[in-house]
Formats: structure tokens, sequence, C-alpha cells
């Protein structure tokens, strides 16, 4: 069962208890940064007088690990996106290809690492939540099954009709995530991206990346074809032409 | 010998030179303090100009050496022969360049080598790594035969020879794949690129646009050594390429404007924007002008129009490649990029040192000598195959 985190803006009150219990798992200095940075992987926003927290959504078919070359950034099973850093050669095109613009990079060192919200894998791995989640005290955040939450939040969708837009952000967007936002405000007013495509976003390169093994295949045979032919063609005229006694140069 | 004195201090000398001590100074600078210090870039604008100029367009600008080997080799127009050596030249120094470029964007480039032995086949960029590394390997083949010449090795070089037809048509499917990847690049950003740039065309369009500066690069390139070199300039050669780059251009024209109004994407026009304008730009100076220019035979003919028409080509496919990769991302990023001077002046020495590298490679092997070949191949194009120099 895949774990996710739901996160009911409408719930949040601000306080920013999950920014340093964030910080303390990650061993991060306690700062007071107001967006992602390198430092700062979990963050809350005031936008249209909401509190939204921005982290990484972690994709169900993340586009940052399926571009990444050296299989760095991995989905695992349970959810988390991970990042190994040991791979990493720094080519930043995990964080072009993040819908959200999310992953950040430690610019000011010599050797920087890629830096992202990695759901607490090794807490979880331990058997406990994020400590985002734990550190919740409205429970503006909740950790379980994706599938569990979904259920929840199309509750609460359904209890509340006129305190929500009726829209789960992180259902579909994507392909789906693993971060699912509630809202009062349109997800827009909140910073989100509107114009994210449903389709998971590795789709749209494997289109064509599946072509390669045809286009070589039907290109070696084209062009080795192309250079039997014309090479042939070269023979004969120089053959006919030694035979009229008049050798004639070769090119077309 | 002239290394006995010094070389002659002309005004193209102090320049470079000021240029390569720049970027020395600006390399110092990137590898000791790091990316921060060094570039204008940030969380928001991960890719600056030494991808988007430094990659993007010197891979593009190194196309003319698949295009003009294929054109000898395997469609055995061998007139063409006496311009595939400097093409050839030209191509192997891009890629190299293309390589040291890279080594300076990556955040630790002494893992380089890791797509070799950590591979992950879904990501694009893992297969622009293995095309680089194989095509500079194939391009560094087909330029060992100038070594080989001058030292006189006839082993390696019958050897190299030999591998001509298979390592001409590895490169040429190599290139096609790497030219339309770096354009594949950009499918997964279809909520951050600007509509006149993102398309599900990407690759083809990159690689069709690449054939045509190829061409024109060849016809620059082949310009600038008449000049420098005083060499005569085989303009009937040029005049035929020129008319290649009508018709790979009308193509390109073609499958673009049919793609943009198959996606809506010409409705933008309308509103005046900076992508407008660039891309306005980028459609008259590389597609629109020098196809109207080119189409006309006394255009073709003339050593000056010709080179004209070629430096828009240049131009306009330049403007692309950065429009694509970084002005085209501008808006959705929220922020602004502006390369800063670390940036510009290794770019610089880049572009500095591939030109110092043709003239000293012009000087110390037989980048133009081939012509008593060819002609032996015309004589014996029984032989073809094998007595025709390899590029």
């Amino acid at each position: 069962m895949s774990k996710a985190i739901l996160v009911d803006t409408t719930r949040c009150i601000g306080c920013g208890a999950c920014v340093s219990a964030c910080k303390e798992a990650n061993g991060l200095p306690q700062n007071e940064d107001t967006m992602l940075t390198a430092e700062t992987l979990n963050v809350v926003e005031s936008r249209s007088g909401v509190f939204v927290r921005k982290f990484c959504m972690h994709c169900q078919d993340p586009a940052c690990a399926s571009v990444c070359p050296v299989g760095a950034l991995r989905k695992t099973a349970v959810g988390p996106v991970i990042y190994d850093e040991s791979r990493c050669m720094g080519c930043r095109y995990c964080m072009m290809a993040c819908p959200f613009g999310i992953p950040r990079y430690e610019w000011k060192l010599v050797l920087p690492r890629v830096k992202k919200c990695t759901m607490c894998a090794p807490r979880q791995a331990k058997g406990l939540q994020p400590a985002c989640t734990e550190a919740c005290p409205v429970q503006a955040s909740i950790f379980g099954d994706r599938d569990l939450l979904l259920g929840d939040a199309e509750n609460r969708l359904r209890q509340n009709p006129g305190g929500y837009v009726q829209h789960i952000y992180g259902r579909d967007e994507v392909g789906g995530t693993s971060v699912l936002y509630l809202s009062a405000v349109s997800f827009e007013a909140l910073g989100f991206p509107a114009n994210i495509p449903h389709d998971p976003l590795p789709m749209y390169t494997y289109r064509v990346l599946s072509k390669i093994p045809n286009v070589v295949a039907v290109g070696t045979v084209l062009l080795g074809g192309i250079w039997w032919i014309t090479k042939r063609r070269a023979e004969v005229a120089y053959a006919e032409g030694e035979e009229k006694g008049t050798p004639k140069a070769s090119d077309s | 010998m002239s290394w006995r004195k010094l070389p002659r201090l002309t005004f193209w000398r102090l320049l470079l030179a000021v240029i390569l001590a720049t970027g020395f100074y600006s390399a110092l600078l990137r590898f000791t303090k790091g990316l921060g210090a060094a570039t204008a870039l940030t969380d928001r604008f991960p890719w600056g100009l030494w991808i988007g100029f430094d990659v993007l367009c010197g891979v593009g600008l190194a196309a003319g050496g698949f295009t003009l080997a294929a054109i000898v080799y395997i469609f055995h127009l061998e007139r063409f022969q006496p311009i595939v050596r400097p093409t050839i030249l030209t191509a192997f120094l891009g890629y190299v360049l293309v390589a040291v470029a890279l080594l300076f964007d990556l955040g630790r480039p002494y893992r380089i080598w890791h797509p070799m032995v950590m591979w992950n086949p879904r990501s694009v960029m893992f297969e622009v790594a293995w095309c680089v590394m194989l095509y500079l390997t194939v391009l560094a083949l087909e330029f060992s035969p100038m070594v080989f010449e001058r030292f006189r090795w006839q082993r390696p070089l019958r050897i190299v020879k030999a591998l001509t037809i298979p390592m001409v048509i590895a490169g040429v499917l190599l290139s096609t794949l790497h030219q339309a990847s770096l354009g594949s690049l950009y499918l997964i950003v279809p909520s951050k690129l600007h509509p006149y740039w993102y398309s599900p065309l990407l690759p083809v369009l990159f690689f069709v646009s690449a054939v045509g500066v190829g061409l024109a690069m060849v016809i620059f390139e082949s310009n600038l050594s008449a000049r420098t070199f005083g060499r005569e300039i085989e303009m009937p050669l040029l005049a035929d390429l020129g008319k290649g780059i009508v018709v790979v251009l009308a193509f390109y024209a073609l499958m673009r404007f049919r793609d943009l109004a198959s996606h809506g994407t010409l409705r933008y026009l309308r509103e005046p924007s900076t992508e407008t304008v660039l891309f306005v730009l980028e459609t008259l100076l590389g597609v629109v002008v020098p196809l109207a220019f080119l189409a006309f035979r006394r255009v073709r003919d003339s050593r000056e129009g010709l080179f004209a028409a070629a430096v828009l080509v240049i131009a306009g496919f330049l403007l692309n490649r950065l429009n694509v990769s970084i002005t085209g991302l501008e808006a959705s990023s929220g922020t602004h990029y502006f390369p800063k001077w670390t940036e510009v002046s290794v770019t610089l020495s880049l572009v500095g040192l591939g030109f110092l590298f043709f003239a000293l490679a012009v000087r110390y092997f037989g980048v133009f000598g081939s012509h008593s070949a060819v002609a032996e191949a015309q004589r014996h194009p029984k032989r073809l195959d094998t007595r025709v120099h390899v590029a």
C-alpha cells in the first residue's frame, strides 16, 4: 500500500510546527526562509489569506526520477521519491523537469547536492510517520494510505460542499501525486500551476524514446542500402565508360 | 620553423589572449567557489547559457560533420570531398568543446562517467550522454587519418580507412539521435515552455534545423578559411549546399507552421509580448529571409550573397535554441535570467579555443590537402570505398 500525505489548507493555522520538525528531522538549520531553499525543504506560505505548505509532491510517476540519467532519484513502492547523492553528477535536469518547481540545489557549495523533501523515508522505514504530520497540532496534514486519504478527502468535499473547491489537487495531476491538497480558494491562488497535464509527464518522453530502436534498425539498413546502390551505380557508369573507351568521372 | 621567433601580435591574437585569460580566471572561480558564485543560475532557473549556448548550439553547429560525411560516403557525391576534412575537424572540435562545457556546468564534473555504469534508459539525458560519448569517439576516428598521415603511421591509417563506411553510418545514426534528443530534453516540460517552442515534434524540428545549420556552417567555415589561410574557395560546391539549405529550410518551415497551426499556437501572434517578438525574429532571420534569398540562383552563385544567407541561418538557429532553452522558459519560471560575466567569459573562451585549435590543426595536419586522392578516386571508382581518403 502506498503512503501519502493529505494537506487540508482550510485547517492550517500557520504555526510552522511542521517546518521546525522537518528541519530537526533532516538536520537543517532553523532559519526564517519564506520559500523553499536547500536548507528549507518544507515551508508554510501565506497566499490569498490562506496558509499553504509547500514541499515535494512525491508524484506517482515522477518526472524527476524519469529524467535522471544516473538514476539518483527513485520512486519507492511505499510512496516517497528519494535521492541517492552518491550517484548524482549535478546535471540539474530533475530541477528543470519538476512541474512543481520543487528540487533545490546547494548553489553555494563547491560540491553541491540536490535537496528536497524525502517524506521522511528513513523515519517511515522505522515505522514512524513523517516529522511534519506528527508535529501538526490541528491535523491539517495527515499521513496514511493514499487510497484511504483519497476517500477521506472525498468525504470532506461531500460533507462541506460550500467550504471547499470541489477538487483534490494531486489526485490526477501528472498522473497522481502522493501529496494531496484540499482548499477553499482556487489552487492557482495558492501558487499551484494550473496548466498541469493529467498524464504522467514521463509518457511525453517515452513516446519518443521508445522509437529509438526502430530508428537505429531502419536507419542502418537505409544508409547501408543507399551506400551500396550509389556505389554500384558509380561502378556501372565507370565500366560503361571504359567500354566506350572514355572513362569519365564517377560523380553524379 | 616559426617557433624560433615569437608569433606576430595581431588584433585577433590579442583579442584571443584577453578572452582566454579572462576565461581562465572564470574557470578558477567556477571550480573553487562553485556554481552559485560563478553563474546567475538559481533554483528557479537551473539551466543557463552553458546549456543553452555551449551545448545546444555547439552540437547543432557541429551538424555539418555528419551531413557532409553522409553526402560523400553514403550518397557517393565525391565532388564534395575537398570540404569533408575541414567539416569533420569543425565537428570534432565542436563536440570536444561541448564536453568541456559540460564539465563546467555539471555540479560534480568528476562524476561525468556515471552514466556509463549507472543506467536509466528512460532518461533523455542518459541517451544524450551516450550519444556524446560514442559520437565523439567516431569523430576522433574520422579525424585520426589526418594525424596518422602526418606521422606516416601506415598500419593504423589502413585500419581506420577500412572502417570508414561502418564508422560513417554509425556517426550519422548517432548524430541523428543526438540532435533529436536535445529537442526531446524539453518534451518533459509541457507546462513550462512557451507554446511557440513546445511541441511533441521538438526532436524532429531539432534534427531538421541541425541539418540546415550544419550546411550553413560549412559555407561559413569555408569562407573564413579561404580568407584566413588564403585558399581558393570552392564556390560551385558551396552553391550546391545553398540549394540543399533551401530544401531543408522549406521542409522545416512547412513542418513548423503546420505544427504551430495544429496546436492553435498562431493566435498568440496577436498578443504583443517578448516571446512574440523573439519568435517572429527567429522565423524571419533564420528561415524566411534566407529561404527567399537562396531561392535565387544569383544569390547562391555570389560569394557574398551565399555567405550572408549562411550567417542569417546560423543566427536564426542560435536564436531558436536560446529561445527553447532560456527565453521560452522565463515566463513560467517567474524570474529573469541573464548570464553572469563569468558564464559569458567561459563561453567566449570555448569559442576562441575552437578557432585556435582549428588554425593549429590546419597548420600541422593535412586538413585541406586531400584533393589528389579525390582525383585518383574519380579515375578508379571501382576502388572508391577503399582508396578515397577518410575524412
